[in-house]
């Protein structure tokens, strides 16, 4: 075919990259703390809640779990505004994104609270601490610094997976791929080096999120 | 807008997801057989393959899969390569999956214990024939529950081939819409349909892990 390789095709878009890179990882950094708050108050529901509201948590997440990101992303952005709520293309994606991870994480947090041994929350209702301070001071650091790696490798799953969110036309890095390759007629050199770029922010964030865990948790037995 | 009964749209949806049926089956076997392979070469002996492995692993679980089916759909072609959306979906899922299943399953084998290659070694069995005979019997037991977890994964996985154009449930869905105007309704379908489609691998797997749990 005599096709040749072009990388400098793309050199003139680094602005644009980098914007497009900036927005993904705002997306993931905001899905993450509100979805990873949302998990902590889900899990323990899960695990002291009545009897419906563990039922209701339950079948969240199997939903959740069992179905397409993309899917749940249509529905929210194309399906929701004949319910009357319109949302912009940013939002349906920050929803659906904290959505989807909030369903992962509280399963993840349950796991790290159960294997919290049950002497813990018991010494320190004995003390007189109230059940909540018990949970917050007591149960919750140890609960997750038992699944600090799981928790990370769902956030990196949650920034890969928000790749699809260009479907809607959220300008992040793949979705100033396609605009790239749209002027440049360079497909393959545009999502090689975009792949690249993504392996690169997986790592970074991998490796970031390991180091602050050491620090977080370097007291604690485990 | 044509309006549709909601039997035409169910039918037409649930067509659709024999294609999406279609393509978890072909990128699991794939999978299963590019997995095989990476686990050979990651135990054989000298130890050659371990790091390709590593580094096949971490590329595929480190970039999203949306940009790994752009790359085969626009990077095939290149090497004079005709492709239909079944093909570039295909390759991509096989691909994917393989690095999945090959983590997953070293898993397996990393927790028989290291007696196992030991004695069979010392009763004279080759590489091969100690995964033949030996490890891998083991390890098939405690790699069926996680192997059927991640199946799910993969047949959400596989709503992305929509996206480069495959027939699949999403994009029926996509198309039913466009010519009805009900995505709430049209896109709730898609879901409980995926659903349907996935927990009960769901349930099997977690039934399977609890079974496995007691027999020892």
């Amino acid at each position: 075919m005599g096709y040749q390789l072009d990388f400098w095709a793309l050199a003139g878009y680094l602005s644009l990259l980098l914007q497009g890179a900036g927005m993904t990882l705002a997306l993931t950094a905001i899905a993450s703390s509100i979805g990873i708050a949302l998990s902590i108050g889900g899990a323990a529901t899960a695990r002291w809640g009545v009897r419906w509201a563990r039922a209701l948590i339950a079948a969240y997440v199997e939903l959740i779990r069992n179905t397409p990101f993309l899917v749940q992303l249509f529905f929210i952005f194309f399906g929701l505004p004949s319910l009357g709520v319109r949302l912009t293309a940013l939002q349906a994606a920050v929803l659906a994104m904290t959505i989807n991870l909030t369903a992962y994480s509280i399963e993840i947090l349950r796991a790290g609270i159960e294997a919290v041994p049950p002497g813990q929350r018991e010494a320190g209702l004995a003390l007189g601490v109230s059940p909540i301070s018990v949970f917050i001071y007591v149960i919750l650091p140890q609960a997750v610094a038992n699944v600090y790696p799981a928790l990370v490798s769902q956030i990196v799953i949650t920034m890969l997976e928000s790749a699809v969110v260009s479907q809607i036309a959220v300008i992040d890095l793949t979705h100033v791929a396609d605009y790239i390759q749209s002027r440049t007629y360079r497909a393959f050199e545009t999502y090689f080096a975009i792949t690249l770029i993504y392996l690169c922010m997986a790592i970074g964030l991998r490796w970031l999120l390991a180091r602050a865990g050491r620090r977080l948790f370097s007291g604690q037995p485990r | 807008m044509i309006s549709l009964s909601l039997w035409d749209i169910l039918h037409f949806l649930l067509l659709a997801a024999r294609w999406t049926l279609l393509l978890s089956a072909i990128a699991f076997l794939g999978g299963g057989l590019v997995a095989l392979v990476l686990l050979l070469l990651r135990y054989a002996r000298p130890r050659l393959g371990a790091k390709f492995v590593y580094y096949y692993t971490e590329l595929f679980q480190g970039t999203p899969l949306l940009l790994q089916l752009f790359l085969v759909f626009f990077g095939l072609p290149l090497l004079g390569i005709e492709v239909s959306p079944l093909l570039a979906a295909g390759v991509a899922l096989t691909l994917y999956a393989g690095a999945f299943l090959a983590e997953i399953w070293r898993g397996c084998v990393d927790a028989i214990p290291r007696g196992q290659w030991e004695a069979s070694s010392a009763l004279g069995l080759n590489f091969l024939m100690q995964m033949r005979y030996v490890i891998l019997p083991q390890a098939l037991r405690i790699a069926v529950p996680p192997t059927v977890g991640f199946l799910v994964q993969l047949l959400k996985a596989t709503a992305l081939s929509s996206i480069v154009g495959f027939n699949d449930l999403t994009r029926a869905g996509t198309i039913v819409t466009n010519a009805t105007f009900q995505p709430f309704l049209v896109y709730g379908l898609v879901a409980l349909i995926y659903f349907a489609m996935c927990y009960p691998l769901t349930l099997s797997s977690r039934i399977l892990e609890r079974k496995l749990g007691r027999s020892h």
